[in-house]
């Protein structure tokens, strides 16, 4: 039978939250093949996982070798190359995330199969597997096929995209572990440590009211307009990756996927277009106003108050009218 | 000494902007959108004029597209990048980042080089996977998400960017790819003298045959994927939108968060 591989991605002792998603849409797109979900788990000391994600998958392979306790794209790329080599699953599915970008494209390219990366839908049409990618911005979806002679497909599905069933199907899958083909250590590539993030002197994931801003606020000396507001409100001053990307201000304040979940009575998003890696660190607030000088702009869509326009001129105004009601 | 090769695309700006679907669903208007060097390809070629600074050696960048690209080419020879190369040829149209990365390893094994550079994805199709393939298909290692790369010698400490604020530091032996990550250093301003400076600088253009790579391997046959058509985004459900001026709109906006107590 016709199989799917869903790479289980872990780190640290945890399986990351991707796995369980591309486990709930593996299923789906494994119901619409007419093939049998197999959830794929590399590591040192896994079988515990292995376990673990029996329910989610009809069969667990997992391959238990020292030489992988840590993530290097070289190993697991030797390994998975071996095992997708010699049971030719139809779908291999791989989180588009830091594990899954550093593994997948070079994979790909030396099994000689095509990849579509960063994907938020998996279609099944006559038996062909596309997907719907979203590209410039977040502000357009591209269905893609994958070239006519393909058989067999590689994705690499966005964090988020979809949701993780909240409960295993219990599918009760059988258990295997297969030898590493793994005969010498990678010595021209080494995992040496991990490092946590920075601590900031403001704690963002803490406070009630947020003042974020993003590309928008344009110019670094436009920052003290945002504490401002932020003072008036008894809130605190957060941003989006642009604005710590041009150092404006520190990575503590970052919100998003490589920086903060926060989840804020009231969420201020001014200037942000609202880039998937913001949206998925700030959707669960309470209250979300967003301003922005594009209608279009993704925000808008976890919004629930929006106002198209210019943040340089809405702010002070805001700032003001606030002030005043308090009296 | 360190020979760093960069590749770099130019892209339009979308962040800011509306981007609207051509009739045939296949493309995006651009007339009225803004195009640059795509922003982790500046980062890319600021670390490794930085990295030549230090350590000395060379930087060339390369291009693949028409004559608009040496714009941002000369910009980042007037950066302080030593040589440019153009890869271009009607061919190379509709490639997607596995059929660039065979292009531009085609170009690539023949230069000397320590490292090579690219952003980390591109800010049109972001695919994120040109500098990956380009390393595979080069038989050298590589690393993406890069926020930090000290060389030593034959040897690069680097960082690399997870979830969640951690980090990752590795060792790669040269010859090695890495995939620019946003943010890991700041990118230098160009004055128009300085972009008038390399004016003159002859920029090499190489077709497909020059550098060696068949039409059948390169452009929409070469390719993984193909596009069907483009469409807007399902927007779920909307914000509530506050009319008016700038002055009418933040007004009725306190007066909202007054009543849902956010003061």
């Amino acid at each position: 039978m016709a199989e799917i591989f869903v790479l289980a991605e872990h780190r640290q002792g945890v399986i990351r939250d991707v796995t369980f998603e591309m486990l709930g849409e593996g299923k789906k797109v494994a119901e619409a093949l007419g093939a049998d979900l197999t959830a794929v788990l590399l590591g040192s000391g896994v079988q515990d996982f292995a376990e673990k994600l029996k329910d989610w998958a009809n069969k667990v392979i997992f391959v238990d070798d020292p030489k992988l306790e840590n993530f290097n794209a070289e190993a697991y790329q030797k390994v998975l190359s071996s095992l997708i080599s010699e049971r030719k699953p139809v779908l291999t599915m791989i989180g588009n995330t830091s594990f899954g970008l550093d593994l997948a494209p070079a994979l790909a390219v030396e099994l000689k199969m095509p990849i579509a990366t960063d994907c938020i839908g998996i279609e099944v049409d006559g038996g062909k597997v596309k997907v719907i990618r979203n590209i410039y911005s977040g502000k357009i979806n591209a269905r893609m096929s994958f070239r006519d002679d393909a058989t067999q497909y590689m994705v690499t599905v966005r964090a988020s995209a979809f949701p993780a069933p909240e409960s295993a199907p219990g599918l009760g899958g059988a258990v295997e572990s297969v030898a590493s083909p793994l005969t010498e250590e990678i010595d021209y590539k080494k995992f040496i440590a991990y490092e946590e993030a920075a601590v900031g002197e403001v704690d963002i994931t803490a406070a009630d009211i947020l003042v974020s801003v993003g590309r928008g606020i344009g110019d670094v000396e436009n920052i003290p307009l945002a504490e401002e507001l932020a003072k008036v409100l008894g809130g605190v001053v957060a941003c989006s990756r642009p604005v710590v990307d041009k150092k404006w201000l520190p990575k503590p304040r970052q919100v998003g996927t490589s920086g903060k979940t926060v989840k804020p009575k009231l969420y201020l998003a001014l200037g942000i277009s609202g880039a998937f890696q913001h949206l998925a660190g700030m959707q669960a607030s309470d209250l979300i106003v967003a301003v922005n000088k594009d209608p279009k702009a993704p925000i808008f869509s976890v919004a629930n108050y929006g106002i198209v326009g210019d943040i340089m001129k809405v702010m002070p105004v805001l700032k003001d009218k606030i002030t005043e009601l308090k009296g | 000494m360190v020979d760093i090769i960069v590749c770099v695309k130019r892209v339009p700006d979308t962040s800011e902007a509306e981007v609207i679907i051509k009739d045939d669903k296949r493309a995006i208007k651009d007339a009225d959108l803004t195009f640059d060097i795509n922003e982790w390809d500046n980062y890319a070629i600021e670390e490794a004029i930085l990295k030549k600074e230090a350590l000395g050696g060379k930087v060339t960048v390369i291009g693949v597209g028409g004559e608009e690209v040496n714009e941002v080419l000369r910009r980042c020879l007037a950066k302080g990048a030593d040589e440019a190369i153009r890869l271009t040829d009607p061919a190379f149209d509709g490639s997607d980042g596995y059929a660039i990365a065979k292009i531009l390893s085609a170009a690539i094994k023949d230069l000397q080089y320590d490292f090579v550079f690219t952003g980390a994805q591109a800010g049109d199709d972001s695919y994120g996977v040109t500098g990956q393939m380009l390393a595979e298909i080069l038989g050298i290692p590589h690393a993406t998400m890069v926020t930090k790369v000290d060389i030593n010698n034959g040897t690069a400490r680097i960082r690399r960017e997870l979830e969640g604020g951690l980090e990752e530091v590795d060792e790669i032996n040269k010859p090695a790819v890495f995939c620019i990550q946003t943010g890991l250093n700041e990118p230098r301003y160009v004055s128009i003298m300085g972009i008038r400076k390399v004016s003159k600088k002859e920029i090499p253009v190489k077709a497909a045959a020059d550098i060696g790579i068949s039409a059948d391997e390169v452009g929409e046959v070469g390719s993984m994927v193909k596009l069907e058509e483009f469409s807007i985004p399902p927007a779920g459900e909307l914000a509530e939108m506050i009319e008016g001026t700038p002055d009418e709109a933040a007004g009725k906006l306190a007066a909202i968060l007054k009543e849902k107590g956010a003061f």
